[in-house]
């Protein structure tokens, strides 16, 4: 920016100028400065805000563990979230210089900015209800996972209960109660799944060969008949059952089951061993992740943050990028630079400082995250996914009934953000020199 | 935005860059409908009745699109909801042209008029640009008790308008200092009063400014939940509060909240969407809120 016109004495006197700053003067005295210094008086007082108690909800900050809950979250926060949109909002930027409808992908990604936070909120409640059936995430989760994993598990099934059955039940896994010879393939039977479920099945085989085989099958036939412990034609193979080979107690090697319900060891000594069919088997189907449990909760608003926020990253890195002289990019590229060698040793360095501005910016919002936080973790959750913007108003309004911590939380918070005024203070007097 | 590193290359490297340019539209195209598919989720889930959403996924609803209704909205607006929206507007409309008012005044004193402290007092509002809301809440929530206007329309709007005023000065001062110094000096010296030059030349002239400070602080206002949450009622509380309140019971309520949160955005999408230029200048100037 160019420096300001050192002016001579035609404009008007300097009166007229405090007329002019008068009102705004006024409101920011009174509802942000004078707020600093009673908050400061005020987090020296107890909840009453009769008795002094000079540092001491201070110390609650510090030894609390609630509060140490929030301080841990809040790092997190700082350390992923403003790196990962000031990364995605990098990359984004220069990708969409190589393709025509830059400016519709750019207006896409930046539509959550113009959307509240509760708005906000609420859409990735559902995007993360936990039935799979219900929330996309764990729809797209799911079905990735089934089309990959393959081996969608068969609760309910098991062995017949009786001394002919050939395998039963060991601390939920299935295994066969004679020993199993390389050569002489092993039949395990099993029940428990209607014929319905299984209809669309490949009938089970017998297993051959020389190794470690056998066939897993349900030995049953709608109405009834068909041989006990035996493979009938009408039966059907289980596929994509694991199937674990013992010796002596150790697992030797693993493997599963082909449609038609048989398997094979490839490269197994011959010898004597038992076959297991482990627990997992027989669990439930994958549900998908429980988003908004204790374990992922962060991890997942901070997905909604990205959400809102890397447009905004793209966009301003975006106009920084197009005020890069192209001439030093095509040199490079006609001097033989691979693009990567382009973007590390000449994008980068010269958006430095656009990109130091968003990381900064980042920093500064993601100190004071509120609303994502307070909407998304449901009540039971939210302790564990509190931040201190969030536990400030819990402890003040939110029904904790004490204002002289919430004074020295939002205190706190201030000071947390100090550096980054320090930040745009110096920069902003750089620029104007 | 056209890229002519493909004219410098040999015929073998222009197909690479054939089969990269698509593996990058597909991967593009795909990260766009991850940003898409959530705020499409909400609107589908918003128009299918309650007991659809709660037995099948949204999606379901491209395979059977019949099952579309209106039936949410009737109920939200039957609900009461409807003064919520209107509250939204009583608080957002008059703090955006109070931080527009003041802070082009405040903005035009540290631009043109020369005083003693001005320079300092402007390092003042460029600090001031990033201080928590949260320090503000328990000494303003005192202040209005002790004036008698917690929870009234008036004292939420207060607030906005002085929250929003740094970035306001910051935005608009910036912009002012690069009217042409000629034009204020002709002015002056035809002897037009000061708040004539400000009404006739500047304010004019910074339209572009102000519509960017205009769409920021509207949506600021617009979208805040906080400030709402602490010093509106139930008689003067906006949109955001409203729905707020029914989010205790999310998986049974689901019939009112995507109604409810769908209505908050439609008006800041379709702003966005007819002011992104201004937006995006005002983000350009003024990124450090």
């Amino acid at each position: 920016m160019a420096a300001l016109p050192k002016r001579q004495r035609l404009g008007p006197s300097p009166s007229l100028a405090w007329l002019f700053l008068a009102p705004a003067l006024v409101l920011l005295a009174a509802w942000m400065i004078y707020p600093v210094v009673y908050s400061l008086f005020r987090s020296l007082h107890d909840a009453t805000g009769n008795t002094f108690v000079g540092l001491a909800n201070y110390g609650a900050i510090f030894s609390d563990s609630a509060t140490l809950i929030t301080i841990r979250n809040n790092v997190i926060w700082v350390v992923v979230a403003p790196l990962l949109v000031t990364v995605l909002g990098l990359i984004f930027a220069v990708l969409t210089e190589r393709i025509r409808w830059a400016t519709a992908f750019k207006l896409v990604l930046f539509m959550p900015m113009a959307v509240s936070l509760l708005a906000a909120g609420v859409i990735f409640r559902l995007v993360y209800e936990q039935a799979p059936d219900r929330g996309v995430a764990n729809a797209i989760i799911t079905t990735v996972h089934d089309a990959f994993a393959g081996s969608q598990g068969y609760p309910g099934a098991r062995p017949r209960e009786n001394d002919a059955a050939p395998a039963s039940v060991e601390n939920g896994a299935v295994v066969t109660k004679q020993v199993v010879r390389t050569g002489q393939p092993a039949l395990i039977p099993l029940v428990g799944l209607s014929p319905d479920a299984v209809a669309g099945f490949a009938p089970a085989r017998p297993a051959s060969g020389d190794g470690l085989t056998g066939t897993v099958w349900i030995d049953t036939v709608r109405g009834g008949g068909g041989t006990v412990n035996q493979i009938d034609p009408e039966e059907k193979g289980l596929a994509g059952m694991t199937v674990e080979a013992l010796q002596g107690g150790a697992v030797k090697a693993t493997t599963e089951t082909a449609a038609d319900g048989t398997f094979a060891f490839t490269g197994l000594p011959p010898g004597d061993y038992q076959v297991r069919l482990p627990q997992s088997n027989f669990t439930a189907a994958f549900n998908g992740l429980t988003w908004l449990g204790p374990t992922l909760i962060t991890p997942a608003i901070i997905g909604a943050y990205i959400w809102v926020w890397a447009g905004f990253a793209m966009v301003l890195i975006a106009a920084g990028l197009s005020a890069i002289p192209r001439e030093a990019l095509e040199a490079a590229r006609i001097d033989g630079c691979t693009e990567w060698q382009v973007f590390r040793k000449i994008t980068v360095p010269l958006l430095a400082p656009v990109l130091l501005v968003v990381f900064v910016t980042m920093i500064i919002n993601v100190l004071k995250v509120f609303d994502l936080v307070f909407i998304i973790a449901p009540g039971s959750v939210q302790p564990d996914a509190n931040v201190v913007a969030l536990e400030m108003w819990r402890v003040s309004f939110g029904g904790g009934g004490d204002q002289g911590l919430g004074s020295a939380l939002s205190i706190f918070l201030l000071v947390l953000v100090l550096p980054f005024m320090a930040f745009n203070i110096r920069r902003f007097r750089r620029d104007e020199r | 935005m056209s890229h002519s590193a493909a004219s410098f290359g040999r015929p073998r490297v222009r197909v690479m860059d054939r089969v990269g340019s698509g593996l990058l539209q597909v991967v593009l195209v795909l990260v766009a409908l991850f940003w898409l598919i959530p705020t499409l989720g909400l609107l589908v889930v918003s128009l299918r009745a309650e007991q659809d959403n709660n037995s099948s996924g949204w999606w379901t609803f491209f395979s059977k699109p019949a099952q579309i209704t209106f039936d949410n909205y009737s109920n939200l607006l039957a609900s009461g909801f409807s003064s919520s929206f209107w509250n939204t507007i009583l608080i957002t409309v008059p703090a955006t042209l109070l931080v527009i008012g003041i802070g082009a005044m405040a903005a035009y004193a540290f631009a043109w008029i020369d005083f003693p402290g001005r320079d300092a007092l402007f390092l003042v509002v460029v600090a001031l640009l990033v201080v928590p809301v949260q320090i503000a809440l328990i000494p303003i929530a005192k202040l209005y008790g002790a004036l008698g206007i917690f929870g009234s329309v008036a004292g939420v709007v207060l607030f906005h308008v002085a929250f929003g005023l740094p970035f306001a000065i910051f935005l608009l001062r910036n912009f002012f200092t690069g009217i042409p110094r000629e034009l204020m000096e002709a002015a002056r010296m035809d002897g037009s009063p000061e708040w004539k030059i400000f009404a006739t030349i500047v304010f004019p002239l910074a339209k572009p400014a102000i519509a960017s400070l205009g769409i920021f602080q509207f949506l600021w206002v617009w979208n805040d939940l906080l400030v709402a949450l602490v010093f509106a009622d139930t008689g003067s509380q906006p949109m955001t509060k409203a729905l707020q309140s029914q989010m205790r019971q999310f998986g049974t309520n689901v019939d009112i909240l995507a109604p409810g949160a769908f209505l908050s955005l439609i008006i800041p999408l379709i702003l966005f969407f007819a002011f992104q230029r201004y937006f995006v200048q005002g983000l350009l100037a003024g990124s450090v809120k």
